[in-house]
């Protein structure tokens, strides 16, 4: 036994070597990044892993090692496994033999996500096993619980923290990792493997006569587990369970509820026990349905009459509000408090250097009255410069250019996507945009690298999630096969350079792709590249602004003169804009 | 209710906040005790404003409700001012006594507190204020300002210097060693209590 103080999922990466897994594939998204992060930098790993390049095509591989026999995990972020869901539905019909684990980060507040969507839902809807940790150290315990139930029930298992457990801490009891000796074969059974109709319906009633035993055997275990202390109960799940706990009075009985489905049974029996039931959970109400379809005449707080919210976070303070609100708490321990007002907000922005300002700024000085859909990467940032005015979901940017473009919308269209974006679902969009005879631009800007999660490598960095060489993918070839004419690839840094490309490509019929590739500069620091840093003369500044309006963080004004500070990574592109040449080289770094 | 030490350590992404946590954790693994932390990751942490708790000796949630805070470290004077409604009243309040603006005040033109107006506006909090980055380049780098934080907000926290100190030898990578152990202490000399 060993304790470290360890963030939440690289508890989990450790747990998932404790438990011998073979097999890792996944997506990078935050919250759940660091685990395959954690895994591939072991030094005496055994198993396999590599970064997907989506995350169904992640869950197809996991779950073709998992029909070998050996243990799978799979990690994404929640909208990750809508891109899952096909797979992920019907692997519930056919089953795994090794254990196969698919972890689904929620991000409830979307703190670094497009929607608040709920992971169990998923998990009711395929009638798969799902599993709430309400710590770190239960993030860790459970992964142990989920590879077995995993193989005694041949099912997948959904695993589902949220981004208070990922990136929370703890100090975390360890066991030891475990060398796996298990090797993949695969069985041939066309019955479990070919799902054609004769075989699904019967695979489809296999699996719903598993539930009843699963839902025991989540108690039996202990993953749902209960005390009765009196007349009043809560029943909380995941992280929400912890806060509780923190909270709760004497004479209150507690049910916990770590893993899905729940038994009825066991829950009505409790909830009769009780003269009211208060239900805290984050997200969806998937605890208090359930609560609610046992509860015949005993009363309970929750969503559904205004107790407890639908969306957002749940804290210490308002599961301490809402434990007030239904009557379950005297006095509120932590009454509220108001932040200071009219503080300057901090948002994250690009950074000094980046590529994708500069890329932008091109983009907007020769499509000025032009409409400008968006994807998911560092590059959502450019809302922050106004040439980002869509962004819904992985590899939308160039379908809604597209669906723009046919609408009969008359301005320009002009798409912005990351490379690792345009690897993960963009392609497609391409293929059908060219197909369809759209008119509109795609911008690759291609920073060779998956930035926003943690500098994930991807097909085009030329290297594996293991540091193993691989070629990297010519993304000029792959759009010319798409059928696109117009490929052209163009340092952003060169701000005149991608301005004429830009006038080119405007006066162009059909789809034009621009890649603007330059390394992200964060890895550019990271590889050791020295640009040296800029400096402005005061003596030639004349306080006009240009070079404050291009948004750098690197860039201040006091005095009605501009500086620049230490952040700066030597782009020059402020030297190139500034309309009197006083922003000149210098200054060290 | 939660008897734990709760710390609230705040920032700009890239300053090292998470360093700072990392040794406090290591810190009360030394001394055997439970701790407890949630922090900012992923997009919010480009150069945005982050915050890191932690709550030593904790059993439940990673969280420290607002106003409950036993004591706040700020990276940024600006950032103090955001966060100071989590620290209870009274309580100690270490500052590195820099301010960066965000861009938006220079983009958008906005109004920003100076120093004087932020510490008038924390006078409630027992405040002390560390020029972090003249002692981390006196200690030999100026990336060691964040254990120089540390080693300032060391005699208001519930553990030994010499665990926190034996935490930052741990954790520094090691050709920095001699450069944090001093920035530790250049630290602890500035943040005693004045």
């Amino acid at each position: 036994m060993e304790r470290k103080y360890l963030l939440g999922n690289e508890a989990i990466a450790h747990a998932c070597l404790e438990s011998g897994v073979d097999f890792v594939s996944g997506y990078p998204g935050t919250p759940s990044s660091e685990v395959i992060d954690t895994l591939r930098v072991q030094p005496d790993r055994s198993c396999y892993i590599e970064w997907s390049v989506n995350e169904k095509v992640a869950l197809e591989n996991a779950l073709a090692a998992a029909w070998c026999g050996v243990r799978a995990l799979c990690t994404m972020k929640h909208v990750g496994l809508n891109v899952a869901a096909d797979p992920l539905m019907t692997s519930a019909y056919t089953g795994v033999t090794g254990g196969l684990v698919i972890m689904s980060a929620d991000d409830p507040f979307a703190h670094s996500s497009q929607n608040e969507q709920d992971t169990r839902c998923y998990a009711h809807f395929a009638r798969v096993p799902c599993f709430d940790p309400a710590s770190v150290q239960e993030a860790h315990d459970m992964i142990r619980d989920a590879f077995l139930l995993s193989e005694e029930f041949g099912l997948p298992v959904i695993f589902r923290p949220t981004t208070r457990i990922c990136h929370s801490k703890g100090d975390v009891e360890l066991g030891p990792a475990v060398t796996s000796t298990r090797k993949g074969e695969f069985h041939k059974d066309p019955r479990q493997y070919v799902v054609i109709p004769a075989h699904t319906r019967i695979l489809h009633k296999k699996l719903n006569e598993k539930q009843p035993a699963i839902r025991k055997r989540l108690v039996e275990r202990g993953l749902n587990r209960f005390e009765v202390r009196g007349t009043a109960a809560i029943i909380a799940s995941g992280i929400a369970a912890s806060y509780v706990r923190e909270l709760l009075p004497a004479g209150v009985s507690f049910m916990k509820i770590g893993a899905y489905p729940i038994d009825e049974e066991w829950l009505g029996d409790f909830v009769r026990k009780h003269e009211k039931i208060l239900v805290i959970e984050e997200l969806a109400p998937e605890v208090e349905e359930c609560v609610r379809q046992v509860a015949g005449c005993v009363p309970v707080f929750g969503k559904k009459n205004g107790y407890a919210p639908y969306e957002g976070e749940l804290s210490p303070a308002s599961v301490a509000a809402i434990m007030e609100k239904a009557g379950f708490l005297q006095k509120n321990p932590y009454p509220p408090v108001q932040p200071v007002p009219d503080i300057p907000a901090r948002p994250p922005i690009l950074c000094a250097g980046c590529l994708h300002r500069s890329a932008f700024y091109a983009i907007k000085k020769v499509y000025k009255d032009a409409i400008y859909p968006s994807d998911i990467g560092c590059y959502t940032l450019g809302i922050q410069l106004g040439v980002v005015d869509t962004t819904i979901c992985m590899g939308a940017s160039i379908t809604v250019a597209s669906g723009i473009a046919h609408s009969g919308e008359t301005r320009d269209v002009i798409c912005t996507i990351g490379d690792s974006t345009f690897l993960h679902t963009g392609i497609q969009g391409l293929l059908n945009a060219v197909y369809n005879g759209a008119n509109m631009t795609v911008v690759i800007l291609d920073n060779r690298i998956t930035a926003m999660t943690g500098h994930q490598p991807n097909p085009n960095t030329g290297v594996t999630a293991c540091g193993v060489e691989s070629p990297p993918v010519s993304l000029e070839a792959l759009c010319r096969a798409c059928g696109v004419t117009f490929v052209e690839t163009i340092d952003p840094y060169d701000v005149t350079g991608m301005v004429n490309i830009l006038q080119e490509s405007k006066k162009r019929e059909g789809v034009k792709v621009i890649i603007a590739k330059q390394m992200c500069v964060i890895m550019a620091r990271r590889t050791g590249v020295k640009r040296g840093r800029y400096m402005v003369d005061t003596e030639t500044c004349n306080g006009c602004g240009t070079c404050v309006r291009y948004g750098c963080p690197a860039i201040e004004f006091s005095d009605e003169k501009a500086r620049i500070t230490d952040l700066c990574n030597g782009c020059a592109v402020c030297a190139d804009l500034c309309p009197t040449g006083a922003i000149v080289r210098g200054g060290k770094r | 209710m939660s008897s734990s030490f709760d710390i609230l350590i705040v920032g700009i992404g890239g300053q090292g906040t998470i360093l700072a946590s990392n040794i406090l954790g290591e810190a009360c693994l030394i001394e055997n005790r439970h701790i407890l932390g949630a922090e900012t990751h992923g997009m919010a942490q480009r150069g945005g404003s982050v915050e890191s708790h932690i709550r030593i000796g904790g059993e439940h949630g990673p969280l420290i409700p607002p106003g409950q805070a036993d004591l706040l470290i700020s990276f940024d004077l600006l950032e103090a001012l955001r966060y100071s409604h989590y620290l209870k009243p009274g309580k100690t309040m270490v500052i590195n006594r820099d301010m960066v603006h965000p861009t938006s005040v220079f983009t958008h033109k906005l109004v920003v507190p100076d120093e004087e107006e932020v510490i008038a506006a924390l006078k409630k909090f027992d405040l002390r204020l560390v020029d972090a980055d003249e002692l981390a380049i006196k200690a030999g780098s100026p990336l060691s300002q964040n254990v120089v934080m540390l080693g300032a907000a060391s005699s208001a926290m519930p553990l030994k210097p010499e665990s926190l100190l034996e935490a930052v030898k741990r954790l520094v990578p090691k050709k920095t060693i001699d450069i944090n152990t001093k920035a530790f202490e250049l630290g602890r000399k500035a943040g005693g209590p004045s």
